[in-house]
């Protein structure tokens, strides 16, 4: 197990079960799985399309509650039985969850630096304190040179780094990233896996990513495969 | 960090053309809105260009302006010599069609008696008429100035004072010339005419016919009273002005109100429902976006905060580029086109409204918008 300790899990999934629809239109998305990601951890999730990969992302992410089992982030018991057990989602989310997306999905009228300025001012943060964390970011994600710069002027690399940075910015403990990689190439891919586990180690955070880029597999700690709902493999490498 | 102005700023092109186009839209509106005012004011411009309490016109008619009236001349004696009657002036009225610059012109002839109510009501460049043949004081619509000679009828005309805004219902300009020469023109005949009038034997008659006596009254006088008085002893009809303002914007110009009402209420109901598309359209090409927000968890209002400056900012500019744009061309219209302070901001009132209404259906699709959809799947 690569970094954190292993008493305190940022994500405690346990027997979560997900269906939609009833009766004979009934689709079983997730059945009773059970996770358990420490700080310092990147987990990949795998498995083929229709698995329950992405419901699983947003169980963890809180945006779509489960039918039963329950869940724990950052020690907080968050579901249990199905339901919610805390009002607000949006909050936890904006505290606690940081978001990586397939095609970064930076807001475009925003430039970089705004864009990770955004969430913290979201959480409240003064606009100097939002930009000045925001800058840091990107400088940490060696992209500081392209702050100014709007959505549409970054290369796919840049973009996913800013994208990162946001994700980053209110210091989450979770990282969910669906697809990080999927829309880069094989070098910039590297360099973006190697960004997050620099992440999960130095912020002690957990990175649940949902990929199928086989060339990344060795950046993570554990692979999990999803299997018509059901978590079926967990192979652990060693760093 | 206002994420509408950010996002305005960011496809300020489009965005302005939706103003601009939004802009011409509410333009039109309020050109229609001032059409509508202009035809009531010019319809009520020349009944009140007299300044008079009481119109005396033919008996059971509502002349003369809604039905023709014909009454001998010597009535304004008798007219003036009933009680609270302070002064009384004998007026015609007539179209007519005279040829100037080479161009057609048609013209609004009102002949009333110098010195006596009925003539024009403010002179704005050059003088009243002073004799008592072939002058005139002509609207600046005409496009006649002072000094200008123009025919009517068999005689020569001189232009000698300019009004402003003096048309009848119909738009046509108002001149002014004495009740004399206004009769001539309405009553003499040509020389071919009258002589087979004077054949036939019947062209003794008198030519000191008008078409209304206009008076003014004591200020503690009634005009009901001294109308009823009119109509009883004189066996004419008396309509005062409020009665004669009456007949002419609800009988006279009420089909073309009605008809320009009409338009300007649908008109408005294309501008609501082109606002809300806009904006409804705005704010679907933004959904992948504000998933994404609600995904990192902004609250609801920062995203319907968005949305209604958004349509708020849309609606104020397209509204300031219609009004400076029509305030600015108004004149140039064949007819008036009056914009009153209170009829733009009722518009502006309007449109504040419909833009808020309308973000409400862009605000709804924006909160039904599931935060999951900015993953993928």
């Amino acid at each position: 197990m690569a970094g954190g300790g292993p008493d305190h899990a940022l994500v405690r999934l346990d027997r979560i079960s997900k269906h939609f629809g009833e009766g004979e239109t009934r689709v079983d998305a997730l059945r009773e799985v059970s996770l358990d990601v420490y700080p310092g951890q990147v987990v990949a999730l795998l498995g083929p399309s229709g698995s329950g990969k992405t419901t699983l992302l947003n169980i963890i992410g809180c945006i779509l509650d489960a039918s039963s089992g329950a869940m724990e982030v950052d020690g907080e018991t968050v579901l249990r039985d199905g339901q919610w057990l805390r009002p607000n989602l949006r909050q936890l989310r904006l505290d606690k969850i940081g978001f990586i997306f397939q095609f970064h999905n930076l807001i475009p009228f925003l430039d970089a630096t705004d864009n990770v300025a955004l969430v913290l001012r979201l959480a409240g943060a003064d606009h100097a304190v939002a930009r000045a964390r925001a800058t840091d970011l990107l400088d940490y994600l060696e992209v500081g040179h392209r702050r100014s710069a709007m959505p549409s002027k970054l290369s796919g690399g840049e973009a996913q780094r800013v994208a990162i940075a946001r994700a980053l910015a209110n210091r989450p403990r979770i990282i969910l990233a669906d697809e990080p990689t999927a829309a880069l190439d094989s070098k910039r891919a590297e360099i973006v896996m190697d960004l997050l586990r620099k992440v999960a180690l130095e912020q002690e955070a957990a990175i649940i990513a949902v990929t199928h880029d086989e060339k990344i597999f060795d950046r993570f700690d554990r692979i999990f495969s999803l299997r018509d709902g059901r978590l079926e493999a967990d192979t652990a490498h060693a760093d | 960090m206002n994420l509408a102005y950010r996002d305005i700023r960011h496809n300020l092109g489009r965005f302005l053309l939706t103003c601009v186009g939004l802009g011409l839209l509410l333009g039109v509106v309020l050109a229609m809105i001032g059409i509508y005012r202009g035809l009531v004011v010019d319809a009520l411009t020349i009944a009140r260009a007299p300044a008079v309490d009481l119109w005396v016109v033919e008996a059971n008619t509502r002349g003369p302006f809604a039905e023709a009236s014909r009454i001998p001349g010597d009535i304004r004696e008798a007219v003036a010599r009933i009680a609270g009657v302070t002064s009384a002036g004998s007026i015609t009225f007539q179209t007519v069609e005279a040829e100037h610059r080479g161009a057609k012109l048609r013209l609004y002839v009102i002949g009333y008696e110098l010195t006596r109510p009925g003539g024009p009501p403010e002179i704005f460049e050059g003088r009243e008429i002073a004799r008592s043949h072939y002058e005139m004081v002509a609207d600046q619509s005409t496009g006649l100035i002072l000094g200008d000679r123009i025919r009517l009828g068999r005689h020569v005309f001189t232009v000698v004072g300019l009004t402003q805004h003096q048309v009848n219902s119909g738009g046509d300009p108002a001149v002014y010339i004495t009740l004399p020469d206004a009769q001539k023109l309405q009553f003499d005949l040509s020389p071919p005419a009258a002589r087979v009038e004077v054949a036939r034997g019947t062209s003794g008659s008198s030519r000191d016919t008008v078409n209304a006596v206009v008076a003014r009254l004591h200020a503690n006088a009634s005009p009901e009273a001294v109308a009823e008085t009119v109509r009883r002893w004189k066996h004419l009809s008396a309509i005062t002005q409020e009665a004669q303002e009456l007949i002419l914007t609800r009988s006279l110009v009420d089909r073309a109100r009605r008809q320009i009402g009409l338009f300007t209420s649908l008109l408005l109901v294309v501008s609501a429902v082109i606002i809300a598309l806009i904006i409804y359209t705005m704010t679907m090409e933004k959904l992948k976006q504000i998933a994404t927000l609600k995904l990192i968890g902004a609250p609801d209002r920062t995203i319907i905060g968005m949305i209604v400056q958004q349509a708020l900012a849309l609606g104020f500019i397209g509204f300031a580029i219609g009004t400076t744009l029509i305030v600015n061309i108004k004149d140039y219209f064949p007819r008036r086109v009056v914009l009153e302070p209170d009829n733009v901001l009722i518009l502006g009132l309007i449109v504040f409204a419909v833009c808020l209404v309308s973000s409400a259906l862009g605000v709804r699709a924006a909160l039904r918008v599931d935060p999951a959809t900015a993953l993928g799947g």
